[in-house]
């Protein structure tokens, strides 16, 4: 397949000639998959961790929920929100479509469930050991939540990764709530996106490529984190 | 500064324990005073370790009372050492600085309260090190600590030797030692006869959650009344 | 080094600082700028990077612009979500006038359709001048025709030729005729990659680059002019709607200036768009 030769030939040549626009686009992506997952985290891991540890009405319901959510299909999503920041929908006059602000909202929305369930079932592991010992040290439920939050810190990181890897690779939501404006809402995965539609495959490969080397290297470095962090905190 | 109120006795009255149709202890009347060193003994899955949750409240009695000298079902004044003691994901220090926290300590007086507990149960060296990279033995001289810096008028102690080499098991009974001399009321399980000959004061025999005996432990170990009891020590000492 | 690969509370406030300064510096105040609905072939056409930077030196106003099938760009406009709408389906476009939705509508230019095709030419229609004729050709031999489906104004434009042609498409669909609903670009990929014919508009096919083995096979007839209006959404539906900008730019487009940057955008020597606005 020479095409494959060529497109990665092509990322190469990319990649080293640090062409301004594409450089713009990597950074907005980055920028709005990292503000997604930050807020999904903020929303995802304290819900994940009460749901593993609280007793409480609806608690079953809610977490079979979430993790069916985890695969919500992000065209479905991408049209919700597009249906709630219109012009003519309730938080229409925020006037937030078709901006980053937008394809924030969207893979939060997207990206959140995947926090929540992955966390729920980490801290509830934990809990298993924990829950008599810091019954016993007085901590009540929040400080308990707190707690295995951070004892659990490590494999967080990979569920964080998790999200900003979905949030990263995703097309259909960002494409229906950005508009892929150029220059405001083209990310990476919009970008494949058009060169696909154009017709010029190797770019599109390419820049496939440089896309998976960018997940690559964030994993790489959150791996190599969380070796050198568990070996020293056990 | 006024007197601390006093947490002692513990008055146990018909305390049953019953799960999935099971009755894990059975009818207890019990009654928990200062000053001595009471030591449970009993065959694996006798209840040891269900009665004292039951005292130091991580479990609700399903039948009797369970009463403290002071109001509240489950004081602060109290705690507990088990069997597997956790270890948070953080410093030996900060460990026992995070119970100090949950006990209401003040911020400025933590790591000086920290750093004597470890001092006095010789951990002062690794006081930085990663609470869940120690040795066993560490880390339940850590749990120790961790509980002896909370100065509890009551501490439970889940069988503190059970996985450790004689030389480490030694070293946590001096530490026991030390933490009754300061004035602390120990209620502790052991298999180790040797063990409770060297500390108890008194003993509790449990068997199949009644309790079978309670008696001062010079005259348990010299004359035990019941015949389970007699059989226990029998089997913990073959040769004699 | 040990220390800053750890994960420590300091360390994870310091990471969660540098994420968020990250984020927020794309957060800035904006220029003033219009938003678009228009079409994938358009933008696809590459005439809009030609166009755009010239208005917004002219006018200091930015231009945002969302491509979209033409069903698609109206119904943003329906919604209040865009400004201006630059589409190509007359038809469509007179409706929706008529409907309220926008205030006015202008001829800007118009370019043509042609009919795609692979070299082997399984219908025999190769150098045509008559799409009507060989619309009915390619029915009879049930030759593989690929279909946007998608609502835009090509696919309105094949609708329409069929329907002259007087094929009777619901009788006459079969595997031979592939409806995608799908972008320009996509269908054209789908073309080249089963040998089928297409109608396309001749911007895109243009700038289209995995090609294969096809080519251009009908081309000419004057049905296959492709007529491109603009309409400023109606304010008084949609009180977000910048009237003034999205007037500014529509009288930019119509204008001799705007007319005059229209006619000199080429790809390969060849003009795409024939600028047609009545003198204002
Ligand atoms: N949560 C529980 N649910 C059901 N059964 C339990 C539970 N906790 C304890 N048991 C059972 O209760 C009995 C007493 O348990 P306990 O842990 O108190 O024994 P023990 O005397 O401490 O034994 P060992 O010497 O082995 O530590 C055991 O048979 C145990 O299986
Ligand atoms: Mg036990």
């Amino acid at each position: 397949m020479p095409e494959i030769t060529q497109a990665l030939i092509a990322a190469a040549d990319l990649v080293a000639s640090g062409d301004s626009k594409l450089l713009a686009i990597i950074v907005l992506s980055l920028r709005v998959s990292l503000g997604a997952v930050f807020i999904a985290a903020l929303i995802g891991l304290p819900l994940g961790a009460a749901l593993a540890v609280g007793r409480f009405a609806g608690q079953l319901p809610l977490t079979v929920v979430l993790n069916a959510f985890m695969g919500l299909p992000p065209v479905v999503v991408g049209l919700f929100v597009y249906l709630l920041l219109s012009r003519a929908g309730p938080l229409g006059p925020l006037g937030l479509l078709f901006t980053p602000a937008a394809m924030v909202i969207a893979q939060v929305v997207l990206i959140t469930p995947i926090i929540a369930a992955l966390s729920r079932q980490i801290v509830a592991d934990a809990w298993h050991d924990y829950a008599e010992q810091l019954k016993s040290l007085g901590a009540g439920l929040t400080q308990s939540i707190r707690t295995l939050l951070w004892d659990t810190r490590f494999s967080l990181v990979t569920v964080l990764l998790a999200g900003l890897g979905r949030a990263l690779a995703e097309v259909g939501a960002v494409m229906i709530v950005g508009g892929n404006i150029d220059g405001v809402t083209r990310v990476m995965t919009t970008t494949i996106a058009l060169e696909t539609s154009k017709g010029d495959l190797p770019l599109a490969l390419a820049l496939g490529f440089i896309l998976i080397g960018l997940v690559l290297a964030l994993n790489t470095g959150a791996f190599l984190i969380r070796q050198t962090a568990q070996r020293r905190h056990g | 500064m006024a007197e601390p109120r006093r947490l002692l006795p513990l008055q146990m009255s018909e305390v049953s324990y019953r799960i999935n149709g099971r009755t894990l202890i059975d009818r207890i009347d019990l009654s928990i005073r200062t000053g001595t060193r009471t030591v449970i003994l009993g065959p694996n899955g006798a209840g040891k370790s269900v009665l004292m949750r039951l005292a130091h409240g991580l479990l609700e009695p399903t039948g009797g009372q369970i009463r403290w000298n002071v109001p509240e079902a489950r004081p602060r004044e109290q705690a507990m050492v088990f069997q597997r003691p956790v270890m948070l994901r953080r410093s030996a220090r900060a460990n026992i600085e995070y119970a100090l926290k949950l006990a209401g300590v003040p911020a400025g007086q933590r790591a000086e309260r920290a750093m004597a507990a470890l001092a006095r149960v010789g951990l002062e060296t690794i006081a930085h090190n990663p609470a869940r990279v120690l040795s066993g033995g560490e880390q339940q001289r850590l749990a120790l600590a961790r509980a002896w810096a909370l100065e509890p008028q009551v501490l439970f102690l889940d069988e503190p030797t059970a996985s450790l080499d004689p030389g480490a098991a030694r070293e946590v009974e001096a530490i026991i030692d030390a933490i009754h001399a300061a004035g602390t009321k120990i209620v502790m399980s052991t298999h180790n006869l040797g063990q409770a000959r060297r500390l108890a004061d008194e003993i509790l025999y449990l068997q199949a959650g009644r309790i079978e005996e309670s008696t001062a432990a010079a005259e348990f170990f010299r004359q035990p009344r019941s015949a389970h009891a007699a059989a226990f020590i029998e089997g913990e000492l073959p040769w004699r | 080094m040990a220390l800053s690969l750890s994960i420590t509370r300091r360390g994870l406030f310091a990471l969660i600082a540098a994420c968020s300064l990250f984020v927020a510096t794309g957060v800035r105040a904006e220029d003033p700028y219009i938003t678009v609905a228009s079409t994938t072939s358009t933008e696809q056409s590459g005439l809009f990077s030609h166009l755009l930077p010239q208005f917004t030196k002219a006018r200091g106003i930015q231009v945002r612009v969302v491509a979209l099938g033409t069903g698609q760009a109206l119904d943003l406009a329906r919604r209040g979500d865009a400004d201006v709408v630059f589409v190509h389906d007359k038809a469509a476009e007179q409706k929706f006038l008529d409907e309220g939705y926008v205030v006015q509508r202008h001829d800007v230019m118009y370019n043509d359709f042609v009919l795609i095709g692979p070299k082997d030419d399984p219908a025999k229609i190769a150098g045509s001048k008559d799409i009507l004729e060989a619309l009915r050709k390619i029915k009879d031999s049930r030759a593989a025709f690929v279909s946007r489906g998608d609502k835009s104004g090509t696919h309105a434009a094949e609708l329409r030729y069929w329907k002259a042609a007087g094929v009777d498409l619901d009788a006459a669909k079969g595997p031979w005729y592939r409806d995608t609903g799908s972008g320009m670009g996509p269908a054209l990929n789908t073309a080249a990659a089963t040998g089928a014919y297409i109608l396309a508009d001749r911007g895109t096919w243009l700038s289209f680059k995995n090609r294969r083995d096809l080519h251009i096979v009908v081309e000419g007839d004057k049905r296959l002019f492709n007529q491109y209006g603009v309409m400023l959404v109606n304010p008084a539906k949609h009180p977000y709607v910048k009237k003034d900008a999205g007037q500014a730019f529509i009288d930019w487009m119509i204008s001799p200036t705007g007319q005059q940057v229209i006619a000199d955008y080429k790809i390969d020597g060849q003009q795409l768009f024939f600028p047609n606005a009545e003198k204002p």
